[in-house]
């Protein structure tokens, strides 16, 4: 039981620090400190330009995909040595969030399933950001039920042709390619009916429509596929195993283990400490104090546990589930914070106007944005099921639709 | 970074929880919980015979000299084991109170028989209800000559029917200079001990009145109260982990009625609202646990956190056995709330765990105090 780095680690760190130092884009620090969850919008120039340099400019100094080999693009790094440089990388760490579906999930499934040559073409201009790739997963009528998908690829002598549509997918309006899990036999049971396959976004066949999303903005696009050609080269696992390759950039989220999901609490104790509510600091209130408790201690043991999956990796093992709880708790936990922050305001807990607000109106942004952290990348419901099953071993779900070939699952429409 | 317990302290807790698994089975349990005994006197002896009650003790003393971090570990086991000991009390309490400020004489005394299971020791301290306070402090303490005699009455003394000594709080008569401990024989004149009634049958607990009872000084004058709370900073890391003990076997014991309890033609484990309070009961053990493992690291390196780290180990393990303790009976339905079924015995501990050293808001104080000042510095 140890905190403290070895010295290999303390010297890892030390030039971790002073690459930063020497490096990072300072002029963005105070903005981006101040920036609400999710991308951050900059004031001060374009969020996704300001991004693409910050990593080309780590990729250059060798500190980009750390964990990745350097053929690759990355730096052969340990975990322990990506963690350190998480928590050194900090704020600037924001900057990257245009990349994090590319590397964290696609990045790990082209190196799993592409060939030499895809991966020596592909994975290095994802690592520095010159290309930034998304994730064509869900549609309108597959979501926590993925593997009832209904985008069809069809295949045509050495190609595949796509029609159908999805939908959440973040970055597409600005992505250079993606990976596209499609149905290729629908007379099967719908998990054994399914292929995945890499993409360039730019290819004809592609229309790409932003979703104006609860909070105004628009991370989030539809993807309408017609008559999309894709070699058949670039088709990731084999024919009807798409469910497993899908599998693999799912596992992929468990092992990205940064520095634990935010959860809102140390801008909710600078607000609580900083606060008067008429009747004194906030955080002399009992009311709040015992609120705040209960926050600090899931923020922490989310923190720790990050930590216990760390270790793990560290000696070489596969973390344990515990990880699976990450998202779980910092989504509600987000609405909770920026519910009880409102609440703290008053009335004036409604303005979310920049003009009239300290602190930019975080809190309401939070508020806005946080509902959409309990569905995305797996629903509150969808994680609660992963571990009653996986961890706990209760019984899967019944399912209607068990063993049943694809196209005679029941719909709403038949 | 090693953020675990190490293979031999993991080993250390493999060959506890066999040695429970035998002698402190539902059967032992029960016998403390239905009969006239306040604790398993065996079980008792046993834990010190192999070495497990003097694990932060020094060899000098007795003990293993082996550290907190294995402390921990056997902790947990015997709150997964809700086993009828005075663990909390005599070892999480007493020892370290000696431990910290006892005399060489006063630790020669009773730190050897501690360790070997053979003496209880306890603190007293609360007077009335509420939460404890300096100002809450009642019991006063007269010198004569070489001697001190207190006056005053302790309720719900944890073991306070069965210690041999007690840590007790008071303050001069007359003063008002702070509070001051005392170790205290209960066995001796003045000192009337009378059982009551608690949440838990198994922790049996006394109120103690004190009539100009014979006491030695425990540690300087009128620094009591700063002594119970670094006290309290170690205890609290121990019995988290008592808790998580708990609240880890509450949740498997939901888990496993779950998926051999049918109804409606399947097990109701597979129910999402049964699936759902569980996967909710492992959350919250499993934040705990990430969180005890802070407050052990904090403990066993002697850090500058731990009034932090003990805090959030506290808060921690306490909702999560509560939760998962409430919850098991709910599992369990109308089974779990008859005598006959083990689900109350976790009820009973996680309550009364909940509120020993200190209740939740409490602790929360101490936490929000903690982080407050971190944020200044």
């Amino acid at each position: 039981m140890n905190f403290d780095d070895t010295p290999q680690e303390a010297k890892f760190r030390a030039e971790a620090r002073a690459w930063i130092d020497a490096n990072a884009p300072k002029e963005l620090r105070a903005e981006l400190e101040l920036a609400g969850f999710g991308q951050p919008a900059l004031r001060s120039g374009d969020v996704l330009a300001a991004g693409k340099a910050w990593q080309k400019r780590k990729k250059d100094g060798g500190w980009a995909c750390l964990h990745w080999p350097k053929e690759y693009g990355g730096r052969g790094a340990t975990p322990i040595e990506r963690v350190i440089w998480q928590q050194e990388e900090g704020v600037y760490a924001k900057l990257s969030s245009p990349f994090l579906i590319g590397q964290g999930m696609c990045g790990p499934t082209m190196m799993a399933f592409a060939s030499e040559v895809h991966k020596l073409r592909h994975l290095p201009p994802l690592a520095s950001g010159e290309e930034v790739w998304c994730q064509l997963f869900s549609e309108p009528v597959a979501g926590s039920d993925l593997a009832g998908l209904r985008t069809r690829a069809e295949k045509d002598g050495d190609h595949w042709v796509v029609n159908g549509q999805k939908i959440w997918t973040s970055g597409a309006h600005y992505s250079d390619f993606g990976i596209l899990l499609t149905r290729t036999d629908p007379n099967v049971p719908k998990h054994d009916g399914l292929t995945m396959f890499f993409i360039d976004m730019k290819s004809p066949g592609i229309e790409i429509r932003p979703i104006k999303q609860v909070n105004g903005a628009s991370g989030f696009n539809e993807v309408y596929f017609t008559d999309l050609r894709i070699p058949d080269d670039k088709r990731l696992g084999a024919v009807g195993q798409g469910w497993k390759v899908s599998l693999t950039t799912l596992m992929n989220e468990r092992l990205s283990i940064g520095a634990g999901m935010p959860t809102g609490f140390p801008e909710l104790l600078d607000l609580c400490c900083t606060f008067d509510t008429g009747n004194g600091l906030a955080i002399d209130d009992p009311g709040v104090r015992s609120k705040l408790a209960t926050w600090a201690v899931r923020t922490s043991g989310l923190r720790y546990t990050a930590y216990r999956s760390i270790s793990a990796l560290s000696k070489g093992e596969i973390p344990g589930p515990e990880n699976s709880i990450g998202k779980l708790v910092a989504g509600s936990t987000l609405q909770e914070i920026a519910m009880f922050a409102l609440d703290l305001q008053g009335q004036a807990g409604v303005l979310m106007d920049p003009a009239l607000v300290e602190a930019s109106g975080r809190f309401q942004a939070m508020l806005m944005r946080s509902p959409a952290t309990r569905i995305e990348g797996g629903t509150d419901e969808i994680l609660r099921n992963i571990i009653a099953e996986r961890v706990l071993g209760l019984p899967a779900d019944m399912r209607a639709d068990r063993g049943m070939p694809y196209n005679q699952i029941p719909t709403r429409t038949k | 970074m090693e953020f675990d317990f190490s293979a031999e302290q993991k080993q250390l807790k493999e060959q506890v929880r066999r040695f429970l698994a035998d002698r402190c089975d539902r059967t032992a349990v029960r016998r403390i919980l239905d009969g006239p005994e306040p604790y398993d006197k065996a079980l008792w002896k046993g834990l010190g015979d192999l070495g497990y009650l003097g694990a932060t003790i020094p060899e000098a003393y007795g003990g293993l000299g082996a550290g907190y971090l294995e402390a921990c570990v056997i902790a947990e086991e015997l709150g997964r084991a809700v086993a009828p000991v005075p663990f909390s009390s005599s070892i999480a309490l007493a020892a370290e109170f000696l431990m910290l400020a006892g005399s060489d004489a006063q630790k020669a005394r009773w730190l050897p028989k501690l360790a070997a299971g053979e003496a209880v020791g306890t603190l007293a301290l609360a007077e009335g209800t509420g939460r404890v306070t300096p100002a809450s402090i009642g019991a006063t303490a007269v010198r004569h000559g070489e001697t001190v005699r207190i006056t005053g009455t302790k309720t719900a003394v944890a073991d306070g029917d069965v210690a041999d000594f007690a840590i007790v709080g008071a303050v001069e008569a007359g003063g008002g200079r702070g509070l001051s401990l005392y170790l205290v024989e209960l066995g001796g004149a003045g000192v009337v001990r009378t059982p009551v009634v608690t949440v838990d049958p198994t922790r049996s607990h006394a109120q103690l009145r004190f009539d100009d009872a014979v006491a030695e000084p425990l540690g300087p004058a009128h620094e009591g109260w700063g002594l119970v709370q670094r006290v309290y900073d170690r205890a609290a890391v121990l019995i988290a982990f008592e808790q998580l003990g708990g609240a880890d076997r509450a949740l498997e014991m939901g888990r496993d009625y779950a998926l051999e309890r049918f109804a409606f033609g399947r097990p109701i484990g597979s129910l999402q609202a049964i699936k759902h309070m569980l996967a909710d009961m492992y959350v919250s053990a499993t934040l705990a646990r990430s969180n005890c493992y802070y407050g052990a690291w904090a403990l066993s390196t002697g850090s500058a956190e731990l009034p932090d780290a003990a805090a959030t180990a506290r808060v921690s393990a306490t909702q999560a056995f509560q939760h998962c303790a409430r919850n098991n009976i709910q599992v369990h339905g109308g089974m779990g709330f008859t005598w006959e079924f083990d689900c109350h015995l976790y009820y009973r501990r996680s309550n009364l765990l909940a509120v020993s050293i200190g209740a939740l808001s409490t602790w929360e104080d101490r936490l929000i105090e903690c982080l407050r000042a971190r944020r200044a510095a």
